[in-house]
């Protein structure tokens, strides 16, 4: 019983990593009064990135450096209509959602002619995981032993950089100048522009972090989760990442528990696909897939607290009327 | 009016030509990028569009779909709201459709089960767009989160529904039966006699596309509930100091988006599947946007956005069956390109369309 828990919640480590990347890239660029429904689409052409050049190099820091490329691309064109043209923000997410779908299945087929995968990655191409020191000797210490050797360690590097990237953007976001502009630009952007500081270059530095982020967690899919591009791998994860933003109320911290609540959600569904539970039944797996969602609309109902965003989010900063 | 203002010909004729122009323009590097000749793309796409009955015909009735989830987008639009849920409320509007025919379709002529299958789609769709339409009215929960989520649990919810409830006992399909003659709508085909549209599967839903685009208009310029419509959207403080109550306004809004949307599903199901099968939207909800966008939120505009979608999608399907390597994904590109400079980068030429009018404009005022 303990061992499949364990067992569980190491998988819920796994599932939650793409969604934690993703949920803190768009914790930067809505707390900077810039709403991001396109985080799917990044994270669909990091992957495309990541996978393709990790073929082509056999190198996976190479394939991260270009899925890192590919969704600031993206992001920048969303910042280029949402900020510098003052575009409407929802408008432009849609688009990127397709461009990136489109696109990564047309390039993938013309380049690599597999129906739009990528070929496997070689060696050397995927993140391999990464036994932390005495795993193996704590491995037969009941509990603690358990939890280290299982849990804790045995996973790849990019799992490790997202939860160490949710006290690094509670520390960016509260404890820094830079975040300190970056909420105040997402509060009250003419504030910050009565105070001297260009709106438009904060916010386009939170759409570029949100973009380096987002393609780690697309990378995350193609060279370490599994070993190659599939066509719309992302499956929704970006949405259910919105979802959690919106979970965590915009807070790094809650980020890190929604995403691993989602993420859990995740593997339970995967264990439990035909198994009858006692007293209940066969819960359908569909119900657990719409589970998040449906916990997000609760909490935006009120149900759960309340869900306050950005005051600016979605809201285009014009400095002077004409 | 300033200066800096333009035209309305430019408004509403040239800026959206040029935003669609470049939209293309940077399709055809798609195009090149993967090595194959934009010239004859557009070829193929325009002759496997209109270029003979059946082409016609499969565009017509893609262009049926697009008609309905843009006007479900514009009116939502008139009133100020997003609804990027279209997806879901055409996915449950299936649902309407798929009753009324499963019901009748033994007993009663189609025209019989027609309306009732209308009216199933309009208020499944309409019931799964209340809850966002609800929270979005009274605890303020911004609709365009709340759809984006209800798309995901109607997924959820019809594939749950088609695997465990309404497959046939037997078929391992996520699929109903196929309707009888009793639940199939004609085809414009065998209604019209003089016309040669093959095989395409468009159908008397066309006609109610038509019909619910004068509706559409009716219920927005002609009637007191669109004027409330409109002040709400154009200035909802005012609108509220004028009388109009909030909650009411954006609840029935959003009620008739959503009906609007679930009408699409009698197109697909009644109109061409016979039968409810998942995933049957796939994408239609999401491309009404850039219907709605470019159509300038009027059913005018609309049905020509429609058409040209409806072109893409016709045209695109034959360019992959002539030209291999441009799959049908060259499609969602263009979509995704056009939502983009149509939609999101509306005013990228603004600025030098103004300036180039203030000069012409001094130009003529200097030489009068």
């Amino acid at each position: 019983m303990f061992d499949t828990f364990i067992l569980i919640l190491d998988s819920t480590v796994r599932l939650s990593t793409p969604l934690l990347l993703a949920c803190l890239a768009g914790l930067y660029s809505e707390r900077a009064g810039v709403v991001d429904i396109g985080l799917e689409g990044k994270m669909l052409g990091a992957a495309f990135g990541a996978g393709a050049v990790g073929y082509l190099t056999g190198n996976a820091w190479a394939g991260l450096l270009a899925g890192i490329a590919v969704s600031i691309g993206l992001a920048l064109i969303h910042g280029f209509a949402s900020i510098t043209n003052r575009g409407n923000q929802i408008v432009s997410g849609v688009a990127i959602n397709f461009l990136a779908a489109g696109l990564t299945a047309l390039l993938g087929q013309t380049w690599f002619r597999q129906g739009g995968r990528t070929p496997p990655l070689p060696e050397g191409g995927r993140f391999e995981n990464i036994e932390l020191p005495f795993a193996e000797a704590m491995r037969d210490v009941p509990l603690i032993g358990q939890i280290y050797s299982e849990l804790l360690s045995g996973h790849n590097i990019l799992v490790y950089i997202a939860f160490a990237a949710v006290p690094i953007t509670w520390w960016v976001l509260f404890r820094t100048r830079f975040g300190l502009r970056l909420r105040a630009v997402g509060e009250n952007p003419a504030a910050v522009d009565t105070a001297g500081i260009s709106v438009i270059w904060l916010r386009y530095r939170a759409v570029i972090v949100c973009g380096m982020l987002c393609g780690v967690a697309g990378s995350y899919l193609s060279i370490a989760q599994s070993s190659g591009f599939i066509t719309n791998m992302t499956a929704g994860k970006g949405f259910i990442a919105l979802a959690a933003l919106i979970f965590a109320k915009w807070q790094p911290l809650n980020a890190m528990l929604a995403c691993l609540l989602f993420g859990f959600l995740d593997a339970v569904a995967i264990r439990l696909q035909g198994q009858e539970l006692p007293g209940i039944g066969e819960v359908p797996v569909q119900f657990f897939q719409a589970l998040p969602y449906i916990l997000t609309v609760i909490l935006l109902a009120g149900f759960i607290g309340k869900a306050i965003p950005p005051k600016a989010a979605g809201v285009p900063y014009t400095k002077e009327r004409t | 009016m300033s200066a800096g203002q333009l035209p309305r010909w430019v408004d509403y004729g040239l800026i959206p030509v040029l935003n669609l122009v470049a939209a293309f323009l940077v399709s055809g590097l798609v195009v090149i990028l993967i090595g194959e000749s934009p010239i004859e793309a557009v070829q193929i796409l325009l002759w496997g569009s209109l270029g003979f009955g059946e082409g016609i015909g499969f565009t017509l009735f893609y262009a049926t779909n697009f008609i309905f989830t843009g006007l479900a987008v514009a009116v939502a639009f008139h009133a100020g709201l997003f609804n990027i849920g279209g997806e879901g409320q055409a996915y449950i509007g299936g649902l309407g459709v798929a009753w009324a025919c499963l019901l009748l379709d033994h007993y009663v002529p189609w025209w019989v089960t027609m309306p009732l299958a209308v009216a199933g789609a309009a208020l499944m769709g309409a019931a799964w767009a209340f809850i966002p339409a609800w929270l979005q009215a009274t605890r303020g929960s911004h609709v365009v989160i709340t759809t984006i989520m209800f798309n995901f649990i109607a997924a959820s919810l019809m594939v749950y529904l088609l695997v465990n409830v309404m497959s046939e006992p037997g078929s391992m399909q996520p699929e109903t039966r196929t309707f009888e003659d009793g639940g199939r709508l004609p085809f414009l085909n065998d209604m019209m006699p003089w016309v040669d549209f093959g095989t395409a599967p468009v159908n008397f839903s066309l006609i109610l596309a038509i019909l619910a685009c004068i509706a559409v208009w009716l219920i927005i310029w002609r009637t007191r509930l669109g004027y409330e419509i409109r002040s709400f959207g154009a200035n909802a403080s005012a609108a509220v100091y004028a009388g109009i109550d909030p909650v009411r306004t954006i609840i029935i809004t959003m009620l008739i988006s959503g009906a609007l949307a679930g009408m699409m599903a009698i197109n697909e199901i009644m109109g061409s599947q016979h039968r409810l099968l998942i995933e049957f939207v796939t994408g239609y909800g999401f491309v009404g946007i850039a219907v709605a966008l470019m159509g300038r939120a009027h059913p005018v505009g609309i049905v020509l956005a429609a058409i040209l979608f409806g072109m893409l999608y016709q045209g695109g399907a034959e360019l992959s069956f002539e030209i291999p390597a441009i799959t049908r994904d060259m499609i969602v590109v263009i979509q995704g390109l056009v939502i983009l400079f149509a939609g999101a980068l509306e005013h990228m030429f603004r600025p030098f369309l103004i300036q180039a009018f203030a000069v012409g404009r001094g130009a003529a005022a200097q030489a009068g």
